[in-house]
């Protein structure tokens, strides 16, 4: 059966001053997949990240997102549209308990504070923060942040979720615990995009890995091959190389 | 349109112009070094122009004589300010350090109003006052021509203790990157210090030259607060060449506004020129 | 928790007492001074309160809301005597003209961060003050009395009695003290919230944060309006430094600020601390009490945001 398209990229291009940041890249989501998305440090990971998500305007190229485009909106219409993110630097709310946080979010589908609240408590739970729903960000752990972050996310009913390196930092049961909560989310519906530098992460939970260099798209494949190809190869071990 | 009134009008301009670069100068390297509005540099500035006044009308000194020492007690006002103050708001939430410098203004604004009423002061008979000279056929009042070089000059010592010395590079690197300065060992707390301290040595210096041809009172420091927030906010944030700028500018479009539309109204065009140019440029005319 | 209604503040411990307090306080002593205190209170909790929207919630610290003092002021007093509208009409209108204005101010304004903000409402107060000073239609720098009418409740004029204008400060205070309780629990004060301390993540999560930071002025403006038509008809004359001075915009951040701005208690705290302390600094102290009042105001005002930079309600928490 084949699963509908939910995005598309067309021939994206992001530049900054003289620099393509992001060059021609083009790619693909189905509904319910979860795609991996790697590259060395400055391949424009997360600026790709920022033009789909509308917080930059890409210079060309085309951005369809459940078949309607959205290049060029800004990014609160793309969230409502369905489309959301977690930033690579955690952006909790610092003055907020961890259940407020993620109000902010439920409010994105009802203007009712009660509703808003139960579909709170229901995101807290499914992510494992319920015990610590009264808790100021501050006191909370990098690894519960990273869980808070996502459960914002997750409040605001995505149909696509894109993760900015959600498991920087974490130790190896966080880890764990994380994937199981990534798996959760795509078993409830929900297609993912994630930006990753742990292989073991990857490695498990993608179906598909989209390599970027330089701005550039260099491959696209499943995850074993993914690990073979020599192009990959050279591009990590290039920048090695010059270290 | 007369020709001459022009080229006086542009000229007045331009040297009070170069006066409201200097109290900017001292203004935008706080805020770009520590991120902080400082609302009392008005009010320092008041200080130094009654130093001044005092020391003159109380024991003869003449303004030029006791800017050495107004810069000195402006520095140490700065540096004091710094360590009581500043340093324990630098890290608390955004408004809290408004919040400090506003009361710090407040504090010495009506302090120096309750000391010494609210009446306008000039001193007469100093070494620069009275005095015109004649330029291209125009006259200026030798006052302000002296301000205006003084300025100059003390402006660009600063750019040049900013961009040429290492001190200046620490201070630039603390600006940029606080946690690496720290890293590299700098002494951020010193560079601050130092960078609120050189802030009132500007208006220290400011402040002993225009007594000369301006009259003090305790609220002068709000007016030219107000425009050296604006001056610096049009140059953008920390940026000194940018500060300098738009003194002149200000200098230029305050003293036009006045001949052109009406005295009242000064001040005015300034802000409508702000808000304009602000609109188009969202961090300043060179800000980034 | 998530209760927003006015019965749910009503619950609260303690609320129904204050309030009731606060209304009889006028009854335990016939002295006009501390009755005009108690009418300044609730004037500037009032104002205060309307600026926490904004500057508080949203985090836009504004200076320029004397602007919107001065139009309520000026449309209540202007429109009486010019078309002999009833200054209930008035204060409709003031709010709705302050409104205009904030959307108009709001659009190119609001594009701009942090310190440019802030010194762009200086620019906007400073402009303002100085057009109405050199306009005549409002009689300028001369100022504009009242005209004199006889005490009605349609006329909102009284001349001995303080007892009128403290009901109506009451109703206001209340309104807008139940008012900014129910922004706080309800989409918008979360979304506020949420603008303040990320813009960003307010974005990404459905916020159009431009529309709601206009929202909140706007709002803002209009109940600051309010507040100045009430003042006009209580001092019965106005003149621009009175109502559109920057010290003005300045005292109403700092009462906020001081008792803790993005709360719905703090202007409050800040007020009942500031105002008496102001007022009566100034009876006091005489002649030369022209100044020491505010020379107290920065003495705490310091002190206070070096030992409790949440302001006063920090008092009141723990974190």
């Amino acid at each position: 059966m084949r699963r509908m398209e939910l995005l598309r990229v067309e021939n994206l291009t992001m530049r900054f001053g003289s620099l393509a940041a992001v060059d021609d890249v083009s790619l693909s989501v189905q509904q319910g997949e979860i795609v991996g998305l790697i590259g060395p440090n400055g391949a424009g990971k997360t600026t790709l990240f920022n033009c789909l998500t509308g917080f930059l305007t890409p210079h060309r190229g085309s951005i369809r997102f459940n078949g309607q485009e959205i290049r060029g909106l800004r990014p609160n219409r793309i969230c409502k549209l369905g489309l959301a993110r977690t930033f690579q630097i955690v952006q909790v709310f610092k003055e907020m308990t961890a259940w407020q946080n993620v109000m902010v979010g439920a409010f994105c589908r009802t203007s009712d504070s009660i509703r808003a609240y139960q579909e709170t408590l229901r995101i807290l739970e499914f992510t494992g923060l319920y015990e610590k729903k009264d808790a100021w960000v501050g006191n909370l752990t990098i690894a519960d942040q990273k869980r808070l972050e996502i459960s914002k996310a997750l409040a605001t009913q995505p149909r696509l979720l894109m993760l900015d390196e959600a498991m920087a930092g974490l130790n190896a049961t966080e880890t764990q615990e994380a994937i199981g909560l990534i798996q959760r989310i795509r078993d409830r519906g929900i297609t993912l995009i994630i930006v990753e530098h742990v292989m073991e992460v990857i490695m498990s939970i993608c179906e598909r890995v989209v390599v970027l260099d330089s701005g550039r798209k260099i491959a696209e494949d499943s995850p074993d091959q993914i690990v073979k190809n020599p192009r990959v190869i050279q591009a990590y071990l290039g920048v090695a190389s010059h270290a | 349109m007369d020709l001459t009134i022009l080229a006086q009008i542009l000229i007045s301009g331009l040297f009070m112009g170069m006066i409201f670069a200097l109290i900017a100068v001292g203004l935008t390297l706080i805020w770009g070094v520590m991120d902080i509005l400082n609302f009392a540099h008005g009010e320092f500035l008041m200080l130094a122009m009654f130093i001044s006044f005092w020391m003159f009308s109380l024991w003869s000194i003449d303004p030029l004589l006791s800017l050495p020492f107004n810069v000195v007690v402006l520095f140490a006002i700065g540096v004091g300010t710094y360590y009581l103050i500043i340093k324990r708001v630098l890290n608390a939430p955004g408004l809290t350090a408004l919040l400090a410098t506003f009361g710090l203004s407040i504090l010495i604004k009506n302090s120096a109003q309750f000391v010494w009423t609210p009446d306008f002061r000039q001193i007469q008979g100093a070494w620069l006052s009275d005095h015109t000279v004649e330029l291209f056929s125009l006259n200026f009042s030798v006052a302000e021509v002296f301000a205006a070089i003084g300025s100059g000059l003390i402006t660009y010592l600063v750019y040049y203790l900013i961009f040429k010395t290492k001190t200046g590079r620490a201070i630039r690197a603390s600006a940029l990157d606080r946690q690496t300065a720290l890293l590299m060992g700098i002494h951020i707390d010193r560079i601050y210090a130092f960078t609120f301290g050189l802030g009132g040595a500007c208006v220290g210096v400011a402040g002993s030259l225009m007594i000369n041809f301006y009259y003090v009172f305790p609220g002068v420091g709000s007016l030219f607060g107000i425009l050296a927030f604006v001056t610096v906010a049009l140059g953008g944030f920390g940026n000194i060449t940018g500060a300098f700028w738009a003194g002149i500018l200000i200098g230029i479009v305050e003293t036009a506004g006045g001949v052109f539309i009406a005295p009242a109204f000064k001040y005015t065009v300034v802000f409508i020129l702000y808000l304009i140019i602000l609109s188009f440029r969202p961090k300043g005319l060179f800000g980034w | 928790m998530m209760d927003a209604s006015v019965w749910a503040l009503l619950k609260k411990p303690g609320v129904l007492i204050i309030l009731g307090i606060l209304f009889l306080l006028p009854f335990l002593s016939e002295n006009l001074h501390f009755r005009h205190v108690l009418i300044m209170f609730m004037l500037f909790a009032s104002l205060s309160q309307a600026w926490n929207l904004i500057g508080g919630f949203a985090g836009q610290v504004s200076f320029g809301h004397s602007t919107f003092f001065g139009i309520g002021a000026y449309a209540a007093l202007v429109l009486l005597k010019k078309y002999g509208i009833s200054p209930w009409g008035g204060m409709l209108i003031g709010g709705g003209i302050a409104a205009l204005v904030a959307i108009a101010i709001g659009f190119p304004v609001f594009r701009l961060k942090g310190h440019y903000f802030a010194i762009s409402t200086f620019a906007v107060a400073e402009i303002m003050e100085r057009l109405f000073m050199n306009w005549d239609y409002v009689e300028g720098a001369i100022g504009l009395p009242a005209p004199v009418l006889e005490e009605k409740f349609i006329h909102f004029m009284w001349y001995k009695d303080k007892m009128p204008y403290f009901y109506i400060g009451f109703v206001l205070f209340v309104l807008i003290l139940f008012l900014a309780h129910r922004i706080d629990r309800s989409r918008l004060g979360y979304y506020l919230r949420a603008i303040k301390q990320s813009p960003d993540a307010a974005e990404g999560l459905g916020i159009d944060t431009t529309r709601y930071k206009m929202i909140a002025m706007v709002l803002s403006a209009f109940l600051t309006a309010l507040c100045g038509s009430f003042y006009a008809q209580y001092i019965l004359y106005i003149d621009p430094p009175s109502v559109l001075s920057l010290d003005i915009s300045i005292k109403i951040v700092l009462v906020t600020v001081l008792g803790g701005a993005g709360t719905v208690l703090g202007p409050y705290l800040g007020s009942a601390i500031l105002i008496p302390l102001s007022e009566y600094s100034r009876i006091l102290l005489g002649g030369t009490g022209k100044g020491v009042d505010l020379i107290l105001f920065g003495a705490l005002i310091l002190v206070i945001s070096v030992y409790q930079p949440q302001g006063l309600i920090g008092f009141f928490r723990k974190k």
